[in-house]
């Protein structure tokens, strides 16, 4: 009885988590947002935007899995989670591909 | 349709008759009732379509441009796919027979969430409102596809047509919302994944591309409107703007949306095949996760609509291929679907007609497919009757005669009365061959080089469009046929048993029709999708 | 499916047959929370594929017109960006204790959290409508009457378009959620919510946060481009 076996294990109460986490985690975010705006003002050249969205990301992680408590939740909510950012990159990557290989046939219009 | 079997139980009330009164319907949370207002609103959506579709095909009579000004041609022919795409093709099967069956079929009081399917009805309603509104002030007339640059300059309401089909959007995105979470979390007791009828695998599929690929058009017409009404710079060209961009957008839903409309159908063909072979389908779990793999590759072919675009060759390439890829699974069902018929005891009802005639149309609309998705051979009949003739098989030989063979399935299911079997039959058989008269010609009229979206052609085309011509009235016949004996079996047909059919499935374990709440006591499945004993004659639960 | 009729399913049901929050369709309080659980996910899934159209759009210009964006970039406020996201997470964490507080029962808590979060909400939306004026007075709204005296004036307007598009869909979702805060609000002061029964809150918080990952995205790639 699969369904049975999807409820396993559930907590119908949900995760307590204690307030400290929410505290550390909301000071990861600030650090983070500070560090955002400081690396800006330095030259790195891609590297910069390599940096924001990779703290960018940090940041959305840490909201994802522990204010919206994923990190607790069921493995169905991971699927959701990763399967529709996977479909959001498959769009980027398939659409930014045509645009980053035009002209590589050197036939004007192509 | 054989002589009914002795009736299990037939209860004084049921879902049709449990409460009275236009409120008790319009404000009703039964899936079972939201369902019949969707059939009765798709219903008058498809006659609006149908109707623009016969404009269409009357001016196309002749080469010249005498019926209609080329002005007004563009219009019928923009509303006839507005129409029949969004509010017709896409709701159709999910609507209707989706919102009917998915919790019968998994053994649930209701989906998940009966409000949001209400609320989802009435954004359909919305949505054609607005629609309508467009029509009746004027129309539209940039194709269904509202490419940019022409729709943002083009003078007609491209922002209300844009908003209908946005809300209608939003129609869809709930209803695949609810088919997800319930098949998730409401499947009865017993009823594991690989028990689920493939209508229920279907369904699964085409709420996945409803949920990933509805949205990215709405925010992609919104844009649009945001472009008309405030003027940015997204999609047109002088303003920066990238109209190439704007069918990437579009078609990253459009494409996997003809799976939204084919997958249902392919789901009520596996239940008749099954059903009126007296067999299990053959490859079950192929059948199961070709749904799946339809849905999954169906969202990175999008380019093929875009060969003749800018879009860069290589990228072009790999579309092509990826393209040809989506027969695999299409095939696995075709063959699996012949297979089932195999040594099975075939009876000739009404919705078989329609499976065995889906089959082959599928068929060649799907290798016609192939024609397209070959890069080279797409320069030649691109915007050619060809597309046109391809498409129609898929949509009307497939999704349309998917829809009507599950109706004509269920429909003693859904309202406890019997239609008129020898009537059914003529019915199907009028609707092939108009269907195949209409469209087989336009085949050869586009290969020969007859572009699409014109109120004029050369004078040597016309033999083959008036066969054309000809074969839509034939269709618009059929298509009456049907609404006139559903309707009539409403007031005199004989009352439907639980399971006129002999049919296995949950749905068919209940009296027809049932009680609101389905089952009076939670059903335990303890046997695997389509049970039979092929040669003996099925025993009625 | 013969024998499917024969027996119901009474397994776990019984403690929360009575629980009026429990709706006739579902037979126990954890799967009717499981399932609107789950919905949400599912709805903020579409949310994300909403708004990857958008960044596609934002992905593709700022290839396209890399010196426009960063003098479009230039245009912004950094102050009253900044001061937005410490904003919108400072309201995150408000949210997650008004969820903390529903799940301990605490309606007290949970109300002063709620009406901080919407306070935190309405300021964002202040200081966005500070922007925006501030936009129009400089003409710098794309269309007819967009002026540009730096480099790349098509870029810039495409940087604009970009901008408006995605700030202003964001803002609409905050005024979404200030709607669907509003309701639970009333509702926590009806009492409605208890230890056994707070998915309203619990759902209606992951889209708040949702919409604040959104906004986390946003501001270094609207306001933080080529700063050096």
């Amino acid at each position: 009885m699969e369904h049975a076996h999807e409820n396993a294990g559930h907590h119908t109460h949900g995760h307590i988590a204690p307030l400290s986490m929410y505290y550390a985690v909301f000071g990861a975010l600030m650090v983070g947002t500070a560090i955002t705006v400081a690396v800006a003002y330095v030259d790195l050249g891609f590297v910069n935007t390599a940096v924001a969205l990779g703290i960018a990301v940090t940041k959305a992680t840490l909201v994802i899995l522990y204010f919206m408590h994923v990190r607790w939740a069921s493995r169905l909510t991971w699927v959701v989670i990763v399967g529709s950012l996977f479909w959001l990159i498959l769009m980027f990557v398939i659409a930014m591909t045509d645009y980053l290989s035009r002209g590589w046939m050197g036939v004007p219009g192509r | 349709m054989p002589s009914p079997h002795a009736p299990v139980t037939a209860p004084a009330t049921n879902y049709l008759n449990a409460t009275h009164g236009l409120a008790s319907w319009l404000l009703t949370k039964d899936h079972k009732r939201i369902a019949i207002l969707y059939l009765i609103s798709i219903t008058l959506f498809f006659g609006l379509g149908g109707l623009f579709a016969g404009i269409v095909r009357l001016e196309l009579l002749t080469p010249q441009s005498d019926l209609l000004e080329p002005d007004t041609y563009n219009k019928m022919f923009t509303l006839h796919g507005v129409v029949m795409v969004f509010f017709f093709l896409i709701p159709s099967i999910p609507a209707v027979l989706g919102n009917w069956l998915m919790p019968v079929m998994i053994g649930a009081k209701d989906l998940a969430f009966p409000r949001i399917n209400l609320i989802s009805w009435y954004l359909y309603v919305i949505g054609g409102v607005l629609t309508l509104a467009a029509i009746l002030g004027g129309g539209v007339d940039t194709g269904w596809t509202f490419y940019p640059p022409y729709s943002t300059v083009s003078p007609s309401h491209v922002i209300l047509a844009g908003l209908g089909v946005f809300v209608a959007g939003f129609s869809s995105i709930l209803t695949g919302l609810n088919f997800i979470v319930s098949v998730h979390r409401m499947r009865a007791p017993g009823l594991t994944w690989f028990r689920l009828p493939l209508f229920v695998w279907a369904h699964y599929a085409t709420s996945l591309i409803m949920i990933l690929g509805t949205p990215v058009i709405a925010i992609t017409i919104l844009l649009l409107a945001l472009e008309r009404g405030l003027g940015l710079g997204i999609f047109d060209p002088t303003r920066g703007g990238d109209p190439v961009l704007f069918q990437h957008l579009f078609w990253f839903y459009s494409h996997p949306a003809v799976y939204i409309m084919i997958l249902p159908a392919m789901g009520v063909m596996s239940e008749l095949v099954a059903a009126f072979s007296r067999k299990n389908v053959f490859g079950y779990s192929f059948v199961a996760f070709s749904s799946l793999g339809i849905a999954v590759l169906g969202f990175v072919v999008w380019g093929h609509h875009l060969f003749v675009s800018s879009q860069s060759a290589y990228m072009g390439l790999i579309f092509s291929i990826l393209s040809m890829l989506v027969a695999i699974p299409s095939a696995v069902k075709v063959f699996n679907w012949t297979a089932t018929l195999y040594k099975g005891s075939i009876s000739w009802d009404a919705p078989m007609l329609y499976a065995i005639g889906f089959i082959g149309l599928f068929t060649i609309g799907g290798l016609t497919g192939l024609f397209l998705a070959t890069m080279g051979l797409d320069i030649h009949v691109h915007d050619t009757y060809f597309v046109v003739a391809h498409f129609h098989y898929i949509m009307v030989g497939g999704a349309i005669f998917g829809y009507l063979g599950g109706l004509h399935y269920w429909w003693p299911k859904m309202t406890g009365k019997l239609y008129s079997e020898a009537w059914a039959r003529v019915s199907a058989i009028v609707i092939f061959v108009g269907f195949n008269l209409t469209f087989f010609p336009q085949f050869i009229v586009g290969y020969l080089g007859m572009p699409r979206r014109y109120a004029m052609y050369p004078d040597e085309f016309q033999v083959l469009n008036v066969m054309s011509t000809a074969g839509a009235t034939v269709l618009g016949v059929g298509y009456t046929l049907p609404l006139a004996y559903f309707i009539y079996s409403l007031v005199k047909g004989p009352a439907a048993s639980a399971n006129p059919w002999g049919a296995k499935g949950l749905e068919w374990t209940i009296p027809s029709p049932p009680p609101t709440e389905n089952f009076l006591v939670t059903p335990i499945v303890t046997e695997p999708a389509y049970n039979y004993n092929p040669g003996r004659e099925v025993e009625v639960a | 499916m013969p024998d499917a009729n024969q027996a119901a399913v009474h397994g776990g049901a019984h403690v929360d047959i009575h629980n009026p929050n429990l709706q006739h369709h579902f037979n126990d309080m954890a799967q009717q929370q499981e399932a609107s659980t789950l919905g949400m996910w599912v709805f903020l899934a579409t949310e994300i594929m909403f708004f990857g159209g958008m960044f596609l759009c934002y992905i593709l210009y700022r290839y396209w017109y890399h010196d426009g964006f960063v003098a479009g970039s230039h245009h912004l406020d950094l102050f009253w960006g900044a001061l937005n996201t410490v904003i919108l997470i400072v309201s995150s964490l408000t949210m997650a204790f008004a969820v903390r507080s529903a799940q301990l029962g605490n309606r007290r808590g949970l109300m002063v959290n709620l009406i901080l979060t919407m306070g935190l909400g309405a300021a964002f939306l202040g200081i966005k409508a500070i922007e925006y004026s501030a936009k129009f007075r400089d003409k710098v709204i794309p269309g007819r009457h967009f002026e540009w005296h730096e480099v790349d004036p098509i870029g810039a307007q495409a940087f604009f378009s970009i901008y408006f598009a995605m700030t202003g869909m964001h803002a609409l979702h905050m005024v979404v959620g200030l709607g669907i805060m509003s309701v639970i609000l009333f509702m926590s002061w009806r009492g409605r919510f208890n230890e056994t029964y707070y998915t309203p809150v619990e759902i209606s918080g992951l889209y708040w946060h949702f919409v604040d990952i959104v906004w986390i995205f946003l501001f270094p790639l609207l306001y933080l481009l080529g700063r050096h």
